[in-house]
């Protein structure tokens, strides 16, 4: 089997695979947001950096190699993935104790991995309308962090392409296929990946509200590090 | 105003969604905007999910997806055209018309806004009216512009001299002094077949004019290689980084040259398919290229069986930009010419072995390309006689900003800053950018160095700063330049020009403290480390280049305050005041 070395371990690895899928496959967690087993890697939110031979790199996305060297829970690294994470919380509007999704968020479960004390940058305080036209789900874009999880579900999965990114830069924004702009008036139904996937507090179900009580949710029970994503 | 007829529209681009980008141009210029039911209409007609009509549409500055003014006006924000006195030009047109900045009048005739480098800084201050280039602008010229919008003549009726472009050129070398005869680099390059015109790039030892100086061989070399059943080669015309505008004079003045070039490297990789990515400012080279390559069709050196030789077929397909700077990174670029969001791709692959549609794609440079010709035509042994040892050729510098004479200079690899500063008349020097603002910028300590690639590699642009000039100002553009420019694909990118911009803002006024300065500069190290393209990589270069060269510059705005807070009450209560009428002291906080 061949290998590269993490953090002074060795790392099984075969053809095709990235660095963040053979350590995730070898139960070794290294951050990440926008990447999932599921789909195919795209590198946009960069939390899962390593330093790979001395150079920076998205975990996500290189392809894993025989004679990588790769630094990850050096303190280095995690400052970088630290930062970028604050970023991701300065840019919307992020207030934990009233998110249903609390507790279950990887957003708020990776800033604890990464030690995430302040905000350290300063906060834009977004602009972003919620739509809860649909009968059954609701769309918080004020969390939202472009992950594209819902859009790859959504085209990849559901064969419904209901969301999209529009906008550029700092307005990049997510939206849906209607030309009303709304949910309701898309094809979507609530038993979508692309509703499941969303790894923040973007689709929320309706009329059920804490139903798990807060002490009780995936990351109450366990650190985002101790869960490992592989497949039974 | 034209209208809009979407089938005949789409028939002309053959119902093609690779030619979204294009498509989408047509309906901007004849319905002045993209309306959400013509967004449904185009991707039924299209066979695409409407939501990614949409997408292509919010992504490229120039498509607007709300109503804008029948007369849009987009002044250029080029550092240069804001020392040449755009701003107050652009208050006084505002004033003139009585519309607010960024905003549409009230009866929807105009709006006024700001644009990226338009690429006429040697002939700014310069604007874009629905498209259209204006260069030159004074305060006369603006109230004209104001007097015929206000009296709704129809563009096509103004006189042309109004959008008469200049080629400014002062000092020709081999690119901008040549002759050629259109073919005459292609009969050439057939005669040394294939692989004897590669063999003559190689020994040329031309490397990238577009600012990464990658060998232009090895490039042709490796999509060559590249299984694939089509190969394409892609000319760069995106040239959109502030202050350059050298490649609008090669592609008006010496196209064919440009042409030669790309037909001599279809011949040595063996493409039949070329394109030119032209950026959408430089519409008004859109008719001379489309006339030029009729000519060619016409001429045999274009199409079938080029110059009778049975096999050799090549064609080329004119494709506008949108207004997008990370379009002019390669791979944004494809997916542009795919009729996508410009959105650089992961890499590798490379274009050259997965480029447009996936196939072996060769992407040079203009000067790139009319290089390749003059190499294809006298040998490259010729051509790695001029210049430096790693540097071989010419190049041509934009020059712009404070000094006698801005406009192009073509000069052997290897000339010094200094001497370009002479040539230009520049004087009282403080300070030159060099490559734009994503480059470097030098104090007068480096003027001895030499533009090449073993010291000094630029994309270009040359851009003069004298003494006169505040270089917090210009670093404050260059980061709004990037905050407006970032394709947002990125988290650090993304959100990190803005909040760059937002700290160069509160220096600007006054407003920022050492703290600000520490985060920025921990920023830039996140930037350049973890950014997906180059954007990222580069947009806090100028920030630190202020910061480590001209320090006092920065440091005399700062606050002694370890923190301020990040907005003004005061200014707080604007909006406020504006609501009620009031300017009076009461209606002010108190000064504490």
């Amino acid at each position: 089997m061949k290998t590269f070395t993490l953090d002074g371990r060795e790392v099984p690895f075969s053809e095709g695979q990235t660095v963040l899928q053979a350590a995730l496959a070898d139960a070794v967690y290294v951050p990440h947001l926008c990447a999932h087993p599921e789909f195919k890697p795209h590198g946009s939110c960069r939390v899962c950096t390593v330093k790979a031979n001395g150079r920076m790199a998205a975990s996500c996305t290189l392809a894993a190699r025989e004679g990588l060297t790769i630094e990850s829970e050096t303190e280095e690294v995690r400052e970088l993935r630290r930062e970028l994470v604050q970023l991701l919380f300065v840019e919307g509007n992020h207030f934990c104790p009233s998110c249903e999704k609390s507790g279950d968020c990887k957003l708020q479960a990776v800033g604890y991995q990464l030690e995430v004390k302040t905000l350290h940058f300063t906060q834009l305080f977004p602009d972003r309308p919620v739509d809860a036209s649909h009968p059954e789900l609701l769309l918080d874009f004020n969390r939202c962090i472009l992950c594209e999880l819902c859009v790859r579900a959504s085209a990849e999965v559901d064969g419904r392409n209901v969301f999209a990114l529009s906008g550029r830069g700092i307005d990049k924004h997510l939206i849906v296929n209607a030309e009303s702009g709304k949910l309701a008036d898309t094809s979507i139904a609530v038993t979508d990946t692309a509703v499941a996937v969303c790894p923040v507090g973007v689709i929320l179900k309706k009329g059920r509200g804490f139903a798990v009580p807060i002490g009780q949710r995936t990351f109450d029970r366990a650190p985002i590090d101790a869960l490992s994503e592989k497949k039974p | 105003m034209h209208t809009l007829d979407l089938p005949s529209l789409l028939a002309r681009h053959r119902n093609d969604p690779t030619r979204l980008v294009q498509i989408l141009r047509g309906v901007q210029q004849a319905a002045g905007w993209i309306s959400p039911p013509t967004i449904t209409e185009l991707a039924g007609r299209l066979g695409l999910p409407r939501a990614r009509v949409e997408g292509v549409a919010g992504f490229y500055s120039f498509f607007c997806t709300s109503p804008r003014g029948e007369y849009r006006v987009l002044f250029s924000d080029s550092i240069t055209d804001q020392l040449l006195g755009s701003r107050e030009l652009r208050a006084r047109l505002c004033t003139a018309l009585q519309v607010r900045e960024g905003e549409v009048r009230n009866d929807g005739r105009v709006s006024v806004d700001l644009t990226s480098c338009t690429g006429l800084c040697e002939q700014g201050p310069a604007l874009l009216l629905n498209g259209r280039a204006i260069a030159r602008l004074t305060p006369a010229r603006i109230d004209e512009l104001a007097q015929r919008i206000e009296a709704r003549q129809p563009l096509d009726s103004w006189p042309a001299e109004l959008f008469a472009i200049q080629d400014v050129v002062h000092r020709p070398d081999v690119l901008l002094g040549s002759t050629l005869a259109r073919g005459e680099a292609i009969r050439a390059a057939l005669a040394r077949g294939p692989e004897g015109t590669l063999e003559q790039v190689l020994r040329s030892k031309l490397r990238g004019r577009g600012g990464a100086g990658f060998s232009t061989a090895e490039k042709w070399k490796a999509a060559k290689a590249a299984p694939g059943p089509t190969r394409f080669v892609v000319c760069n015309a995106d040239e959109g980084e502030p202050g350059t505008f050298k490649d609008r004079v090669l592609l008006h003045r010496h196209l064919d040259l440009v042409l030669d070039g790309m037909t001599a490297c279809a011949l040595a990789i063996g493409a039949q398919r070329g394109f030119i990515y032209l950026r959408g400012e430089y519409l008004f080279l859109e008719a001379s290229i489309e006339a030029a390559l009729a000519a060619r069709r016409e001429a045999h050196l274009l199409g079938t069986d080029l110059l009778g030789r049975r096999g050799f077929d090549f064609d080329v397909e004119l494709h506008l930009g949108a207004g997008a700077y990370v379009c002019g990174e390669e791979s944004a670029l494809i997916e542009s010419l795919e009729g996508k969001r410009g959105i650089p791709r992961s890499r590798p692959p490379y274009p050259v072995t997965h480029g447009y549609l996936q196939q072996p794609t060769v992407v040079n440079n203009v000067e790139t390309f009319a290089s390749a010709a003059l190499i294809a035509l006298h040998g490259g042994d010729w051509f790695a006689g001029i210049g430096t040892p790693k540097s071989s050729g010419t190049r041509v510098h934009s020059v712009s900003g404070d000094c006698a004479r801005p406009g192009l200079y073509e000069f052997p690899m290897g000339v010094t800053v200094k001497d370009l500063l002479d040539a230009s008349g520049a004087t009282d020097v403080q300070a030159v950018q060099v490559g734009g603002p994503s480059g470097v910028l030098l104090s007068p300590q480096e003027f001895s160095r030499r533009l090449s690639f073993e010291d000094l590699p630029s994309a270009g642009a040359f851009m003069i700063f004298d003494a006169r000039r505040d270089l917090l100002e210009v670093v404050q553009n260059f980061a709004h330049f990037f905050a407006h420019e970032s394709c947002g694909f990125c988290t650090p990118c993304r959100v990190g020009t803005t909040q760059l911009r937002n700290s160069l803002d509160a220096i600007a006024a006054s407003r920022g403290t050492r703290r600000d300065v520490k985060v920025a500069l921990r920023l830039a190290k996140l930037m350049r480390e973890t950014s997906h393209c180059g954007l990222g990589h580069t947009a806090c270069n100028p920030f630190l280049a202020l910061h480590e060269k001209f320090k006092p510059t920065l440091d005399r705005r700062l606050s002694s305050l370890d923190f301020l807070p990040t907005f003004d009450l005061d200014d707080a209560l604007a909006p406020a005041r504006e609501v009620t009428g009031r300017d009076d002291r009461a209606a002010h906080l108190e000064e504490s």
